[in-house]
């Protein structure tokens, strides 16, 4: 963790770290616990005064049946997100880890979504899913299937999903090729001169292999969907139609920055926060122990 | 092997070679498979791309009828400008140029600004031993787990308290404290042999003279991964512009494609396709001609 050899002096460390804690006291952890102190109080309608109410912001919160709904709804659509875009991937990287010509330059083609904004991709969905100007849902309502994402709860989430999805392939890709890539030759020749069939060397020996990467992009994944999709779906559905593609983060901003309710918000916060929280947990107690069956 | 027992030397080698070219053809098969796969992986990770590269050279009515195009039209210099210099007049009537302008300066001032605030932080913690020294790490550390989509309504309470709203450092200073960055110069820092701080120590270079002449330079590299996934990082914020900027005036071009769609009834569907190509024009550059550092960086920070 630190160095054997280290510099004497006292005040110059505090100074090299001036900036960095700063920001992070102003910007983080200040409104982090004023998250945590607002989720205890009730503002009254005008804004004037505001009391201590305990816990009953998160009772709300619980009760209400469309927060309820709204989890369901983010763990649907992160469960479809995580499950698309890690198969996709996982596909494409096997096929590019083969030996094959052109390896590098199919790489170079795969990564560059990673690059795009989520609400940018969102826009180049619409163009394939929009009822009129796109090209697939023009087609479908051509050939006589209802399709309008601004109307169809099922369909908006499907839209969403793909758009979401389609972005996070490429980083899946990068990670998935670089832990093929680190498994020993010699162990996959030891399986195919037993006769393993490839099929059966990539169950038995890769993907057993390969379990590491799958959990570090499952967290990463899960996280992404939970939290980066906002501008996916704020360019596509704006949390709709009827809420359909609310996820929880969509909802806290709706109700923090549109209907500025203080306490409602804050429990929000507050409850992503542990979301938060937990996924990292898990995220580094695996890495720590380098998951392998 | 199992086969009858070759009469001949030369029958076994030819049916040997048979057998190789068997092989062979099986292989080339799975090859062709590979590359049509691989290829339709490809082509449809473009086709969205495609659509909207040709459309934005069509004028309004081809793309509002539904039409879309996938052949260029003869309208690509009248839309680009148009986009460049007036934006959607139906909806935000903020010029592109603008928009593209704030989203560089940000993305720019978001990727140094971290870099530079990380790197002294990282050189702090683990080249000086002094009181504290833990808990700044691990208050660092912990900012790993409060994104900024987790503390919306607080974290905007405080920049519109400082009055920072609609401003440049509204949209920016918020997001340059990392805790990656710093993971990252740290990680790297520790490989920094021992020797070389006792050298220097020897030849009575204080600690900034270190930094500068050997720490700086033997970061560039790192710098250089860094500063791609930043970049893109930066100009690809939503939530966060939209949180802060109420007028043109700080707008990124992120945010300004999805309020230039509006509601839908009116929208200049032309100019969102050319100003969408303009918004992944820049990080997909740079993503592509630092592909190299890019990777390196990416795999590193995660790990």
């Amino acid at each position: 963790m630190r160095k054997r050899v280290i510099f004497p002096q006292v005040g110059l460390p505090y100074l090299l770290l001036l900036p960095q804690l700063a920001i992070t006291s102003v910007f983080f952890f200040l409104p982090a616990g004023q998250a945590i102190w607002f989720s205890f109080l009730r503002q009254d309608a005008f804004g004037i005064r505001t009391e201590f109410v305990g816990f009953e912001n998160f009772v709300e919160l619980v009760q209400d049946p469309l927060y309820l709904e709204s989890l369901w709804i983010t763990l649907v659509f992160s469960f479809w997100v995580t499950a698309l875009a890690m198969s996709v991937a996982l596909g494409l990287a096997v096929l590019a880890d083969r030996h094959i010509r052109g390896a590098t330059a199919y790489k170079t083609l795969l990564i560059w979504p990673y690059a795009i904004a989520p609400a940018v991709a969102a826009v180049l969905w619409i163009f394939i899913f929009h009822p009129q100007v796109g090209l697939l849902g023009r087609f479908l309502n051509g050939i006589g299937v209802a399709w309008d994402y601004k109307l169809n709860g099922t369909q908006a989430l499907i839209t969403v999903v793909v758009a979401s999805a389609w972005k996070q392939v490429s980083y899946n890709f990068l990670f998935f090729l670089a832990g093929l890539q680190s498994i020993p030759r010699s162990v996959l020749e030891a399986a195919a001169i037993d006769g393993a069939s490839p099929a059966r060397r990539f169950w038995t020996v890769v993907f057993p292999l390969l379990s590491p990467t799958t959990f570090f992009l499952l967290v990463i994944n899960l996280t992404y969907a939970f939290f980066d999709t906002f501008g996916v779906i704020d360019a596509l559905t704006k949390g709709g139609p009827a809420k359909a593609t609310t996820t929880l983060i969509y909802r806290a901003y709706i109700d923090g920055r549109v209907n500025l309710d203080l306490g409602s918000s804050s429990a929000q916060s507050v409850v992503l926060m542990l979301a938060v929280i937990a996924l990292t947990a898990v995220q580094f107690r695996f890495i720590e122990r380098k998951v392998h069956y | 092997m199992h086969g009858p027992v070759a009469t001949t030397k030369g029958e076994a080698i030819a049916r040997a070679e048979e057998a190789a070219e068997r092989a062979d053809a099986l292989r080339q098969r799975a090859d062709w498979l590979t590359h049509a796969i691989l290829i339709l992986g490809v082509a449809l990770f473009a086709l969205p791309i495609w659509i909207v590269l040709m459309g934005s050279t069509h004028d309004v009515a081809t793309i509002s009828r539904g039409e879309v195009p996938l052949l260029p039209g003869p309208y690509a210099i009248e839309n680009y400008v148009a986009a460049w210099t007036e934006g959607s007049a139906r909806t935000t009537r903020v010029p592109v140029s603008a928009m593209m302008l704030n989203s560089f300066v940000m993305a720019i001032l978001i990727a140094v600004g971290k870099i530079a605030i990380s790197i002294l932080s990282a050189y702090a913690v683990v080249f000086f031993s002094f009181p504290g020294r833990m808990l700044a790490f691990w208050a660092i550390f912990i900012t790993l787990m409060l994104p900024v989509e987790v503390r919306i309504f607080p974290t905007f309470k405080v920049v519109s308290d400082l009055g920072m709203i609609n401003t440049y450092a509204g949209l920016i200073v918020p997001l340059i404290a990392s805790a990656t960055a710093t993971l990252l110069f740290r990680q790297f820092f520790l490989t920094i042999p021992d020797e070389l701080v006792e050298a220097a120590k020897i030849d009575g270079a204080g600690p900034m003279r270190f930094f500068k002449d050997v720490v700086v330079p033997l970061s560039v590299t790192n710098m250089a991964a860094l500063f791609v996934i930043l970049f893109v990082y930066g100009w690809n914020q939503y939530l966060w512009p939209l949180l802060i900027t109420t007028t043109g005036d700080v707008e990124t071009i992120v945010i300004g494609i999805v309020r230039m769609i509006g509601s839908e009834a009116d929208t200049d569907w032309h100019l969102v396709m050319a100003t969408t190509v303009l918004a992944l024009l820049p990080p997909v550059a740079i993503v592509i001609l630092m592909q190299r550092w890019f990777v390196k960086g990416l795999v590193e920070t995660e790990k």
